[in-house]
């Protein structure tokens, strides 16, 4: 990676609308490698900054998936296999009564497959990070919106991105250092 | 737009709020306000509380369960009642977070956090009672199943160590579902604090949040998917607590009404403790536009909804001990409604069906004051439903010569008081060092966040 002293140009802005169609308009400027930061989730922003891949939901099927087999072999093995003992003339291998455990299970890897499934594919935790260099990203959790466009992008130039970013009639526009 | 009868409810939010405005207004109560006098005695007498929890619980070391109120017959005393009790006080706090979630609900997002909160200590209070009734607690890991040196394994057809799975499995999830949605929050907190320990301890929290677009988006997956999983669980929860009861022969327990009605007991309790909390707190910290008539009105609500049904509970278990010709189901009957007890079983009706039929009434509805009194009264009868089911089944069983009478030892009251304690402390700690509503989520609720097509 080309390294240039800087990790990218950020812009802020004032409303959800504003940050919306900068995104847009980068994009469409040709701009690949760009973020958006906002102070909660806005509907379309990730698509509009090219974001199409959520793996999350496969990480939670598969997460089910493999609790629900553990839920229910570990059951199966410890009753049938390893420790079988007669209940009320049950037979080793009563399945509907290994339903709720196996429920369980699968409920349990599940969610912590989402949970930590989530914040692994985004790279968290990480403590320190480049655009909290900006001294204007702290108010990125109350109530402004930032756009990037990182240094690594093939398009990128620093007085070309920055006059870009002007055009959008950001608030502010940072330089952030890597 | 809003047709007439929208515009007549009082709004989610008040009017007049921006991003900013809502972020300090939430974020200044955990790091700018200044800890009352108030806060430290109401936390101080809880603290002492939990000490005596603590104290009653060690001399239940050193003695046994000997000292309780339990014998045969009635081998399940208070432990129980009280783990039911908690267990069904959790219930809400999911309720709101995930099927309130699923369901679109918006008002949601200003009682979703701190019902969370109130969930996880209830959890916890209620996860202390199985572990010291056991008899002895310090071999209470015998309940997983783990590779051992007994070479045995717990026996999977028993609802008892459902149960064990389906309470760990419900403390962890909502643990998880809780910290989630914490994350965004913390790291507003982190980016707000002037002191730099509070910042590093936020920051170490908030482990990097940032806000970017993609991880909002996986955040809002994550987010959407366990609230998903999290709502059979809620329901699974207490179904499976009931199968304690139901699966078993004892007449008052073995019942195939059991799983709905303890849910629907569960959620009635749950928003009467929600309501319990949240009128002091809005009053306290001066939450009124966050927390407004809407939400009381609409716990009021399902307060009414579950109350109804926890009634026709009450009515078919009375229905079927009459006509369903088991001569020990109609003795149960007999003996709830003439037997020792049965100043508790009246109490029982007058507590959770009487008495909430006033919130048909708009104007108690609205009414914090009585609100908090109604849900006060709630509390007790499903405190007391769950002692008619635990005691008054056991007392009396199959055989007349193992008739007996229960009656709670200070040792008994002294734990169930002291967990209370534990649960207050614990929020008490949390409306100080947390952001007791969900900023983000608020802020989702301003007309600034709103995305015009």
């Amino acid at each position: 990676m080309r390294r240039t002293g800087t990790y990218g140009i950020m812009a802020e802005f004032d409303s959800v609308h504003t940050l919306l169609d900068a995104a847009k308009r980068t994009r469409e400027a040709g701009y690949k490698k760009i973020d958006a930061y906002s102070p909660f989730p806005i509907e379309g922003l990730a698509e509009a900054i090219g974001f199409h891949h959520d793996e999350v939901p496969l990480v939670v099927l598969i997460g089910g998936i493999i609790g629900g087999l553990t839920g229910y072999l570990m059951q199966y093995w410890i009753s049938v296999v390893n420790y079988p003992v007669n209940v009320g003339g049950k037979p080793y291998h009563s399945w509907p009564s290994f339903i709720i455990v196996t429920f369980e299970m699968t409920i349990l890897f599940a969610g912590i497959s989402a949970v930590f499934g989530m914040l692994a594919l985004n790279g968290l935790p990480m403590p320190y990070h480049p655009v909290f260099n900006s001294p204007r990203f702290a108010f990125a959790s109350k109530d402004r919106f930032f756009l990037i466009v990182f240094s690594s992008d093939p398009k990128y130039k620093p007085s070309e991105v920055r006059g870009f970013l002007e055009s959008l009639r950001p608030r502010s526009i940072s330089e952030v250092p890597d | 737009m809003a047709d007439p009868v929208e515009n007549e409810r009082a709004p989610v939010i008040e009017p007049g709020y921006t991003l900013g405005s809502v972020t300090d207004k939430i974020s200044s109560i955990v790091l700018t306000r200044p800890t009352s006098n108030a806060w430290f005695v109401g936390f101080g007498v809880m603290f002492l509380v939990t000490m005596m929890l603590l104290f009653a619980i060690g001399y239940l070391f050193l003695k046994g369960i000997g000292i309780w109120g339990v014998t045969v017959p009635i081998g399940w005393g208070f432990a129980i009642v009280n783990f039911v009790w908690w267990i069904g006080i959790g219930h809400a706090g999911t309720l709101i977070s995930a099927i309130l979630l699923l369901l679109r609900q918006s008002w949601r997002n200003s009682i979703n956090r701190f019902a969370e909160a109130m969930t996880l200590f209830a959890v916890a209070s209620a996860g202390i009672f199985p572990l010291i009734h056991v008899g002895r607690p310090w071999l209470a890991y015998w309940l997983f199943p783990y590779p051992n040196t007994m070479r045995v394994w717990p026996q999977f057809r028993s609802p008892l160590v459902w149960d064990v799975f389906a309470v760990s499995t419900y403390a962890t999830i909502s643990a998880l579902f809780w910290f989630i949605g914490l994350i965004p929050d913390l790291a507003t907190l982190r980016d707000r604090s002037e002191e730099r320990w509070k910042k590093i301890i936020y920051g170490m929290l908030a482990m990097g949040w940032r806000g970017s677009a993609r991880h909002w988006h996986r955040y809002e997956t994550a987010y959407l998917l366990l609230a998903g999983l999290a709502t059979p669980l809620v329901l699974s929860v207490h179904t499976v607590v009931s199968f304690d009861f139901a699966v078993g022969i004892v007449p008052g327990w073995h019942t195939t009404i059991f799983p709905p009605y303890f849910v629907a007991g569960a959620i009635y309790s749950g928003f009467a403790m929600v309501l319990m909390l949240a009128i002091p707190i809005r009053k306290i910290y001066n939450l009124e536009d966050f927390i407004t008539e809407l939400h009381l009105q609409n716990a009021a609500k399902v307060m009414l909804a579950t109350g109804l049904i926890v009634a026709y509970g009450y009515v078919v278990e009375a229905f079927m001990g009459w006509y369903g010709g088991n001569r020990y189901d109609a003795f149960l009957l007999w003996n709830r409604l003439h037997g020792p007890y049965s100043f508790f079983y009246y109490m029982l009706l007058i507590c959770n069906i009487v008495i909430p039929q006033v919130l048909w009434i708009p104007k108690l509805r609205s009414s914090p004051v009585w609100l908090f009194l109604i849900s006060f009264v709630v509390l007790v009868g499903m405190w007391l439903e769950r002692f008619i089911i635990v005691v008054v089944s056991l007392h009396r069983d199959f055989l007349t010569s193992s008739w007996g009478m229960y009656y709670p030892t200070r040792w008994d009251w002294m734990t169930y008081i002291g967990t209370i304690g534990l649960f207050l402390s614990a929020m008490f700690l949390f409306v100080r060092l947390l952001p007791m509503i969900s900023i983000f989520e608020m802020r989702t609720l301003l007309p600034e966040a709103e995305v015009k097509e």
